[in-house]
């Protein structure tokens, strides 16, 4: 199973902790509000994107899992 | 006495031997002024389609049936979405609890005044849509939302909701969903569908994060079906007709008829039904003609797409046949320019008001929609050229898929699409500075909606 990080635009308030501890997928624009690769993450950075999300101070980075695609 | 829902057998496609004309539907009887009764609308459209007294799981049988015809109808949202209905219904379906069936009739788009058209002149159209989708989703309830400025549309809800609760057949065909008006705050916003579910769960009306999706968990945290009111009149009419019939106009991609407003130099602006697929030109035709030659449209509403020039000529009003050109018919709206006005003030105005638009929820939308407008601005009132242009392009990048709702998206739209089709006229702004047109009189409604101006209301058939 392979995860994937993502932002809630309205809960984030720019403070840019993401970035600091996953430089791998987020940089920040401009505003300081975090640009999010949101290609699937393996391994350490799993790990990684976990810590950024417990330390955003507004708690808007989120972890998915990624789900199996529904079958239409 | 009331006719069976005509689509029960599945291989047989229905043509029913007193299925109505082509054109018009929605608009077919439409009074003059104020809102068609109760009686007037079963003279016109027949009584409502439903049997009673065969038990509940053949009720459930019967909505299911719906949901399939009008899957087979092909009915896309009204409301600017052009989703498929029969997969929203679907899921709301599927979803865990009691459901709840939203008419979105909030049109917070200035441009657009066909919601408020059906809602104050045919308004049980909408709660006839609005009762079969409820059957249909297992809702017991009906939520009809009203934009708050739009008096003659909650007069004609309220009245309506109150003739058919005298009418013994009316009651109990409401019955298991009795509708309710609620009115809804008039901003760009908020007639998004998360926004509406916000506001009916007694919070401000607008965005939210999704997921969840309200057909998950929406109003009260219930199953919620959110539909555009005019998406709720197609399916009372594809209830009682069939899909057959439903198919009989617009095109293959997007079949039925549709409801446009259309504004500009023509002699009536209004609210028109055409057939998806329609030529603008009968479109105008039917509008009684140009009463200035026109430069450009901007199609699909504010955060829609400008079409210019020879385009406009031979264009045909359907998804499929705008997509070429970047644009779709968003919830039915073409507002027509004419040469006298300057199409540069007209995108930077309309570029600013969108940035105002801004909930200012989302940190890109917030801060990147008033640079966007900003950098408009500069390269409209003259100045080096290629920062500007650069930095829009930038702009552009960083604002798009990064907000809770479509809105940064529907902005960036409309910028980039007014600098493509207008693109020598920007050029001019930035080495000359503004010209001649650009102190004129604006000339697209905004942010006042046309006042005065009775919509007119007539069908337009594809030439």
């Amino acid at each position: 199973m392979s995860h994937r990080v993502r932002v809630n635009p309205i809960d984030c308030e720019a403070h840019g902790m993401c970035a600091e501890l996953l430089p791998e997928r987020i940089t920040l624009d401009e505003w300081g509000y975090p640009l999010v690769d949101e290609a699937p993450l393996d391994g350490v950075l799993v790990e990684h994107a976990i810590r950024a999300a417990r330390a955003c101070p507004t708690l808007a980075l989120l972890v998915e899992r990624e789900r199996s695609r529904r079958r239409a | 006495m009331s006719s069976p829902l005509p689509m029960m057998s599945d291989e047989q496609p229905m043509a029913r031997p007193d299925a109505p004309p082509a054109l018009p539907r929605l608009l077919a009887g439409i009074p003059p002024e104020g809102a068609m009764t109760l009686d007037e609308h079963i003279a016109v459209h027949g009584p409502p389609p439903v049997v009673r007294g065969e038990g509940r799981r053949r009720d459930r049988e019967r909505a299911g049936a719906l949901i399939d015809e009008i899957e087979r109808a092909g009915l896309l949202g009204r409301g600017g979405g052009a989703f498929p209905t029969a997969i929203k219904m679907r899921a709301v379906a599927g979803s865990r609890g009691r459901a709840i069936v939203v008419a979105n009739g909030a049109e917070g788009e200035p441009a657009s005044l066909k919601d408020r058209a059906l809602l104050e002149a045919l308004p049980h159209l909408v709660l006839d849509g609005g009762a079969l989708a409820a059957r249909a989703v297992a809702a017991d309830e009906l939520i009809i939302c009203v934009c708050e400025s739009a008096d003659a549309g909650i007069e004609g809800v309220a009245c309506a909701i109150e003739e058919r609760r005298h009418s013994p057949r009316y009651s109990d065909f409401d019955r298991s969903a009795s509708p309710r008006l609620t009115t809804v705050p008039g901003h760009y916003v908020a007639g998004q569908e998360s926004a509406l579910v916000n506001h009916l769960g007694g919070g401000p009306a607008i965005p939210t994060f999704t997921p969840p999706m309200a057909f998950e968990r929406g109003v009260r945290r219930r199953p919620t079906l959110v539909d555009n009111v005019e998406t709720l009149a197609h399916i009372a009419l594809i209830a009682r007709h069939g899909a057959p019939w439903f198919r009989r106009v617009g095109t293959p991609t997007q079949p039925g008829s549709a409801l446009v407003t259309l504004s500009g130099p023509v002699a009536y602006p209004g609210v028109y039904e055409i057939e998806h697929g329609a030529s603008l030109a009968s479109l105008v035709e039917a509008a009684g003609g140009f009463t200035a030659r026109a430069r450009a449209a901007l199609v699909g509403g504010y955060a829609g797409a400008w079409v210019g020039g020879e385009r406009l000529r031979g264009l045909a009003l359907s998804n499929e046949h705008l997509a070429p050109h970047g644009a779709s018919l968003g919830p039915g709206v073409v507002l027509l320019l004419s040469e006298e006005a300057c199409p540069v003030a007209e995108t930077v105005r309309v570029a600013c008001w969108l940035a105002g638009q801004s909930t200012r929820q989302c940190g890109p939308c917030a801060h990147g929609l008033d640079a966007l407008a900003a950098s408009l601005q500069e390269l409209a009132s003259g100045g080096p050229q290629a920062p500007a242009a650069r930095r829009i392009d930038r702009l552009a990048s960083l604002v798009q898929g990064r907000g809770a709702c479509g809105h940064p998206d529907g902005a960036v739209k409309l910028a980039l699409s007014g600098l493509e089709t207008f693109a020598g006229e920007f050029d001019d702004h930035a080495r000359h500075g503004p010209c001649d047109l650009c102190a004129r009189a604006p000339e697209l409604p905004l942010p006042v909606r046309p006042v005065g101006a009775t919509p007119a209301r007539k069908a337009v058939a594809r030439s």
